[in-house]
């Protein structure tokens, strides 16, 4: 579980990135982040693994206080995927990539193969073992970089932007992956634009802007909601705009799935012909 | 990475801000000369404290502090290196005759190794206030007026220009790595360097990449399709631009004064009196 209690955090530079966050993340949760650029999204899940210290206030992982251990022994337990996975790939194979952390984790070598191999098969790149990191596309980097950190099999995954740069396809794979991990009980921790991503893995949201949390709730009430959704800049998902435009038809207007929309389309019209 | 942040332009207006570039370099020019032509701590102390009024009136006195922060690690070890070569080496002291041995032998060392260190000081702050008041475009519109090749001003320019992104994306990188159980400060000294390993892979390939990318949005448009290039602002003189000109001749013109025909006491004479 992590707690966030009244934290604020202020760049050396200056800048007030965090006013007076709290929040509670259960075990096994599904929480997607969302906001605008410079909202804060970033540097408040950097606080869940230790990368930052709180400048006031406090945030507890599974009751312990972020302050007094560091990101090492925090990591064990909260893996934190970047967004650009050209910041941590440096080995000379797929493999070598993987085994970087459990070799600073300190793992013994009979257990590093077994959670390498168990890595490359979940994420569908065995067939690169042996190949460099760097050879690969920009989507099978960014597998390599999440294999490196779910090899260890945290407890709390976060991901910086998980789906930019791949492609719809990829897209709708990573959210079935995501979907399978909270389904194991993982918590996920998810920094997001991608209102549709949102939208169709249906997570619990908050909404940042200017370094506080605007809103908070499951996806279908802050997306559909104009007025919180205006606040911190994001456009709802195109479903819901169909359905905002389509209020005066009598339609509903907290419609984010896509299924959930034909299927009350259908029904208008059937009851039309 | 402080030390970086020392020299990272913001845009501010002030009256240093708006000096011409050219003149603002050749007063650091000039501070540069009589940082080198004293060795004695009292002269570089007061050499210390020309470029203030400069720091204040720009209202940059955070990130130059920060920047002297910064210099911390190698005026450490100017010192070291100065005292240490002295107390081996004493006949390069004409106050010494003999091993070091006596307190006031002692302390000739101390001021000697302080106004190397001090010099170094000087060094830095004064290029700082340069670097802080200077903007990158600003430099190169100064090096192009005055007749330097335009190839060389907008490497130059660039590799200016990239020193604090590079910074950024080293910090990022070390996050990333560290998220993966790396501890930069474990083990013995080459393990330590070793550690690195993982930070400078990432940031070169990034850099060379970067470059690459660069190159070609160069070319895409038309980077030196015409022989002769004619600038949106020309820089021109203004009355302070001379002033200071006025100034930093007059402080070069004393400097040399000084440094010819006064003898400065030892600041351990001084106070022994």
């Amino acid at each position: 579980m992590i707690e966030v209690k009244d934290l604020y955090f202020t760049y050396p530079t200056g800048v007030e990135a965090l006013r007076g966050i709290n929040l509670t993340i259960d075990d096994g949760e599904f929480l997607a982040v969302m906001g605008q650029n410079g909202a804060g999204k970033t540097t408040l899940v950097k606080h869940f693994n230790g990368l930052l210290k709180p400048t006031k206030g406090e945030i507890l992982v599974d009751g312990v206080s972020t302050q007094d251990v560091s990101v090492a022994q925090l990591a064990r337990n909260v893996g934190f995927v970047f967004q650009n996975p050209d910041h941590q790939l440096f080995s000379e194979t797929v493999e070598e990539e993987i085994a970087f952390a459990l070799r600073n984790f300190g793992f013994e070598e009979t257990v590093i193969k077994k959670q390498v191999e168990w890595a490359l098969n979940l994420l569908d790149i065995t067939q690169y073992r042996k190949t460099s990191p760097f050879m690969l596309s920009g989507g099978e980097r960014k597998r390599v970089a999440l294999a490196s950190i779910l090899a260890w099999d945290p407890q709390v995954i976060i991901m910086d932007e998980p789906t930019i740069g791949q492609d719809y396809q990829q897209k709708e794979k990573l959210m079935q992956f995501i979907l399978q991990l909270n389904a194991q009980k993982k918590t996920v921790v998810v920094v997001t634009h991608d209102v549709e991503f949102v939208a169709e893995c249906n997570p619990r949201v908050i909404l940042m802007s200017q370094g506080k949390i605007v809103a908070g709730g499951i996806a279908e009430e802050i997306l559909t909601d104009p007025k919180v959704v205006a606040q911190a800049s994001i456009v709802p998902p195109q479903i819901t705009q169909i359905f905002l435009e389509l209020a005066d038809l009598g339609l509903p207007t907290d419609i984010i799935d896509v299924h959930e929309a034909s299927k009350i389309l259908l029904g208008r019209m059937r009851e039309k012909s | 990475m402080s030390v970086f942040e020392g020299f990272k332009f913001r845009k501010v207006s002030s009256a240093v801000h708006r000096l011409d570039p050219r003149i603002k370099f050749f007063y650091v020019i000039i501070l540069f000369v009589m940082a080198i032509l004293f060795t004695k701590l009292l002269a570089l102390i007061v050499l210390f404290f020309i470029p203030l009024p400069f720091v204040f009136i720009a209202r940059v006195n955070r990130q130059w502090l920060r920047s002297l922060r910064g210099a911390v690690f190698f005026a450490i070890i100017i010192f070291a290196t100065n005292f240490i070569f002295g107390y081996f080496y004493p006949s390069s002291y004409t106050e010494i005759t003999g091993a070091v041995d006596s307190l006031g032998e002692y302390l000739v060392l101390l001021e000697r190794a302080s106004a190397m260190t001090l010099r170094f000081v000087v060094l830095i702050a004064s290029f700082s206030v340069f670097f802080l008041t200077t903007s990158p475009d600003h430099l190169g519109l100064a090096l192009q007026q005055s007749h330097i090749p335009y190839e060389f001003c907008f490497a130059f320019t660039t590799a200016v220009r990239f020193v604090p992104v590079l910074a950024d994306e080293a910090q990022t990188i070390m996050d990333a790595q560290k998220a993966r159980g790396l501890e930069l400060e474990r083990g013995n000294f080459l393990k330590r360097v070793r550690n690195y390993i993982p930070i400078l892979i990432p940031l070169i390939i990034s850099a060379i990449r970067r470059s690459l990318e660069l190159a070609e949005a160069m070319e895409s448009r038309a980077w030196g399709a015409s022989e002769k290039r004619t600038n949106l602002y020309v820089l021109k003189l203004k009355r302070t631009d001379y002033l200071l000109v006025l100034v930093s001749v007059l402080m070069l013109i004393i400097a040399v004064y000084v440094w010819l025909y006064v003898s400065i006491p030892s600041l351990t004479t001084l106070l022994s009196l």
